[in-house]
Order: C-alpha cells, then sequence, then structure tokens
C-alpha cells in the first residue's frame, strides 16, 4: 500500500520537473513519434522490393510492429536503467538509495521514469487497428483480456532482460557498451524468428527472448496457430525472467562496496 | 598541434584501461550483424540483386557500416550537454585551448580506440562466420579510410550542434535523441539509401546524412564506381567545410547567452 502512494507521489515530483522544461517535453515526444516512424518505414521500404517475408505479408509485419509498441513503450518508461552503471554505481549514487527503506530497485525506477513513453502505446494501438483493419482480424470479447495479459508478459520480459544486465555493475563497475547494443538486438524479437538460423532463433526464444515481445504474442492475433504454443508462454517467461532478475538484483546488491565519492 | 595529439592520447589511454569489457561489445556487434544478415536474405528470398546490390554486397554493406559506425560515433553531445547541465563549462571555457576542438579531439581519440580494438577484431571475426566479400583492391582501402575520416568530421560538427543547444534549450535530450534517430534512418545505416524511393533520395541527397555512412560504406562494397566515388568524396569534403559555418555560428551565440545553472 505504501508504496502505491510513494508511486504517485513520485508521478507528481515528475510531472512538475517535466514541465519545467516544456519545450524539450514536445521534442522529447515528436523524438519518440520519429523512432517509431523510422521502424515504419523500414518496414515500408523493405516491402516495397518484396511481397512476402518468410510467408508473411506488409500488413502483419506492421501488426507485429503495432504489438511490440505497447509492451515496449510500457517498460521504457518505467524501467530506464540502461545507464545504470555510470548513474548509479560509479557516481556513488547508489550509497543514497540504500539508505532509504524501500526496495533499491523499486526507488531507481521511480527515479529514473520517463512517462511521456508512454505515448508509443497510443501509438501501437493505432498501428495495429490500422493493420488488423486491413488485414481483416476479427476482435473477440475476450481479445482485450488476453492481450493485456501478453502485454504484460512483454513488459516483464524486457525488464528482466535489462535489469540482468545492470545487476552485472554490481559485480563489475567498469563501462560496457553492451546495454544500447540490446535496443537493437531487441528488434530482432519482431520478425518471424524462421528466418533465422538455429543459434540466433534459440538465442531470442531462450536466453534473450525477445522474441516474446513480438513475434510470439502477435501471432495468437494474426491466427498462426503453428505458434499458440510460444504466444502462450509469453506471461509465464516474462514472469520466469523477471522473477531471475529480481532475484539477482538482490544478490547483486550484497554485493555491493561502494565506490567512494 | 601537440596539444591536440595529447588530448587525443589521453582519451585513447582513458579507453583503454575499459578495454576488457570491448570483447564482450564485439559479441554483441556480431549477433546484431546476424541478425541483420538472416534478415536480409529474407528479404532477398532468392533475388540475385536488388538495387543493384547482391546479398553478398549486402552483407558486406552492413558489416563495414556498423564497424565504420564505431569509429565516427561519439557521444560528445551528449557530454557537452552533461557539462553545460552541472556548470562544468565555465571552467573548460577559461582554459587555454578552443573548447570545441577540445571537444572533437576527445572524440576522435575514442574513435581510433575502437577502431583499433573494436572494429578491426569485430570485422575479423563476422568476415569469419559470414559471407562478406573484403576488397582485395589497395585503392579501395585507401578511399574507404579516407571517407570515413569525413565521416567523423559530419558525424562529430552535427554533435557538437545538437550539444550546444543545451546552451539555448538547457535541457535538450529529446534533440540529442531525435538527432540520433535520423542519422540511423538518413545516413545509409539501417538501409542503403538506394533502397528508398525516388523522392526520398531526391530529398536526402540534399542533406549532410548520406556523408556519414552510406558513402563510405558503397565505397567498401565497391558499389560506387568510377567517377561516382569521386563525386561521392567531393560531397563529403563539402559538407565537413559547410557545416563549420553553423557550427561557429551557433557557438558565438551561445557564448553571449551562457548561464552557469550551477557548479
Amino acid at each position: 500500500m505504501e508504496y502505491i502512494s510513494i508511486f504517485f507521489q513520485y508521478v507528481g515530483q515528475y510531472l512538475k520537473t517535466r514541465l519545467t522544461y516544456r519545450a524539450d517535453m514536445v521534442v522529447e515526444i515528436f523524438s519518440d513519434l520519429l523512432f517509431q516512424a523510422v521502424n515504419l518505414v523500414f518496414i515500408l521500404v523493405v516491402f516495397g522490393h518484396t511481397n512476402l517475408l518468410a510467408g508473411w505479408r506488409k500488413d502483419e509485419m506492421i501488426f507485429i510492429y503495432g504489438f511490440f509498441l505497447v509492451p515496449f513503450s510500457i517498460f521504457a518508461s518505467f524501467f530506464n536503467i540502461w545507464d545504470f552503471t555510470d548513474r548509479y554505481i560509479v557516481k556513488g549514487e547508489m550509497d543514497r538509495i540504500l539508505t532509504r527503506p524501500v526496495h533499491s530497485l523499486f526507488q531507481i525506477v521511480l527515479e529514473r521514469m520517463e512517462l511521456e513513453s508512454l505515448f508509443g502505446v497510443v501509438t501501437g494501438l493505432v498501428v495495429m487497428f490500422y493493420a488488423g483493419d486491413k488485414l481483416g482480424l476479427e476482435m473477440s470479447w475476450y481479445d482485450p483480456f488476453i492481450f493485456t495479459l501478453l502485454v504484460i508478459g512483454g513488459a516483464l520480459v524486457y525488464a528482466g532482460i535489462f535489469i540482468s544486465l545492470a545487476t552485472i555493475g554490481f559485480w563489475s563497475d567498469s563501462r560496457t557498451d553492451i546495454m544500447p547494443m540490446m535496443y537493437n538486438i531487441g528488434n530482432y524479437g519482431r520478425y518471424p524468428v524462421d528466418i533465422y538460423n538455429k543459434v540466433i532463433k534459440y538465442v531470442l526464444t531462450w536466453i534473450l527472448p525477445f522474441a516474446f515481445v513480438g513475434v510470439y504474442p502477435s501471432s495468437y492475433f494474426l491466427e498462426r496457430e503453428e505458434w499458440y504454443t510460444y504466444a502462450f508462454l509469453t506471461p509465464v517467461v516474462g514472469l520466469v525472467f523477471f522473477l531471475i532478475a529480481v532475484t539477482l538484483w538482490n544478490v547483486g546488491v550484497t554485493k555491493y562496496r561502494g565506490a567512494g565519492n | 598541434m601537440g596539444k591536440y595529439i595529447e588530448m587525443i592520447r589521453i582519451r585513447f589511454l582513458m579507453m583503454l584501461a575499459y578495454r576488457t569489457n570491448y570483447y564482450s561489445g564485439i559479441l554483441i556487434y556480431s549477433i546484431n550483424i546476424g541478425a541483420y544478415y538472416f534478415l536480409w536474405s529474407a528479404i532477398y528470398g532468392g533475388k540475385e540483386n536488388i538495387q543493384g546490390l547482391s546479398i553478398t554486397q549486402m552483407t558486406t554493406y552492413i558489416a563495414v557500416a556498423w564497424m565504420a559506425r564505431a569509429f565516427y560515433f561519439n557521444n560528445i553531445d551528449r557530454e557537452i550537454a552533461m557539462e553545460i547541465k552541472e556548470g562544468k563549462v565555465a571552467v573548460e571555457m577559461v582554459r587555454p585551448y578552443p573548447y570545441l576542438n577540445m571537444k572533437m579531439m576527445q572524440g576522435l581519440g575514442e574513435g581510433i580506440f575502437r577502431l583499433l580494438f573494436f572494429s578491426v577484431p569485430g570485422m575479423i571475426i563476422v568476415a569469419l562466420v559470414f559471407p562478406i566479400e573484403l576488397s582485395t583492391n589497395a585503392s579501395t582501402w585507401l578511399l574507404f579510410f579516407l571517407s570515413i575520416t569525413f565521416s567523423f568530421i559530419i558525424n562529430t560538427q552535427i554533435n557538437l550542434l545538437a550539444g550546444i543547444a543545451t546552451f539555448f534549450l538547457f535541457n535538450n535530450d529529446g534533440l540529442i535523441r531525435a538527432k540520433r534517430v535520423v542519422i540511423d534512418l538518413f545516413s545509409g545505416l539501417i538501409l542503403p539509401l538506394s533502397f528508398y524511393p525516388m523522392w526520398a533520395q531526391n530529398v536526402m541527397s540534399y542533406l549532410p546524412f548520406q556523408g556519414i555512412s552510406y558513402i563510405p560504406s558503397m565505397i567498401f562494397t565497391e558499389g560506387f564506381k568510377g567517377s561516382q566515388i569521386y563525386e561521392a568524396l567531393l560531397n563529403q569534403a563539402i559538407w565537413s567545410l559547410l557545416l563549420i559555418i553553423p557550427v561557429y555560428g551557433l557557438w558565438i551565440l551561445a557564448k553571449r547567452q551562457l548561464v552557469v545553472q550551477g557548479g
């Protein structure tokens, strides 16, 4: 309960700081839109040269992208921990976090949230409805519930992977350039995984399970029955990866020695 | 001149201290290029070539585009923004060398480090795993290196512009991010520019971004032939000179309205 009230207090403070730099906030939302457009442009340009991608049509690829945007935006709003090592470990900020009586990961989530990224949820839904309409997809009454479940699963997958990577900082405080690159690898989960060879397919399914944020859950809505098992595994995979990440985090915190200042 | 070489050296040594982590970076890069390779194989789907590039050339294009990015890419826009926000820029401006030149030299130190410890080993690994065609023509390599030098200059000038904008906006994370996206798309890193529809290619030919990634990558894959190469290099050279004007113009304006927020 206490955590919920803390959450809303942080949101209140966040809005105040954001409204101080209004021009930047507008640019930021605009840059998010631009970023989302880039990926659409990629799909459109590629399909200007081919009709099918491993048996998938253009509108199906666009639909997958729209779906992907929803869990990704939720992740991007709350889990900005790609620069955790620099920001908290190297600069000794973690000391401050650890003196407070709230779970350290929760504090970092609150401090680093970027609520304007939630705008991506809207973009994602618009893209999905546009593509779904073109594909003539029907919606049942229970689809919104399944959608919510799959979106939560997908967001947890992303969060799990990035939190796990951030915990490396507890053991080694030297710089890694892995995080920005991970965002790129995340994009590959949006394409039908059968185009990759076995190694990459395996990596995208079980090691860095980005496929559970894109092609697997979307295949449920696209009625690709061969992937249904994977589609329904999404929440499970999300939960497992998130729990692993939190466990790693809790162990990592005990190893934290402080960087001195 | 001596002081600039020293700046490059210091930044190089700073990066060297963290070199072990770069090996994990190479692995991630390889996975990235690998995934791209399969994606493009699926896109080609048996076609001989698209827009004059064969699948081998396409793979080479992607590999070299990403490896060259390690050289020209730097975070000096973020660094400048950080120094302005923290008020450090006031001290930096007192020092007896031009601030912008120093930033550029630091970027160069970083770039040379990544070229030697990241791109070269990375390229060797990628070339072993994927069907990539490395030119055996010495002049191609020479022109390529000339071309990525221009890439570095153009990209750094754009970074400086984005960084200096912090003087006016105070907080410009959004602008820096937007700039990165625009460069990824318009520079030809994600897609060779020749894949775009004609009207888009026309627009992009008037912008400096193609000089960042498309031109060096096309030179390397030998997608450009004969006079095309020299026209492309000339284009890069002109932009490298032209961009000096806005950088210095904005810098002069920025100094006038400097507000140190803290320090």
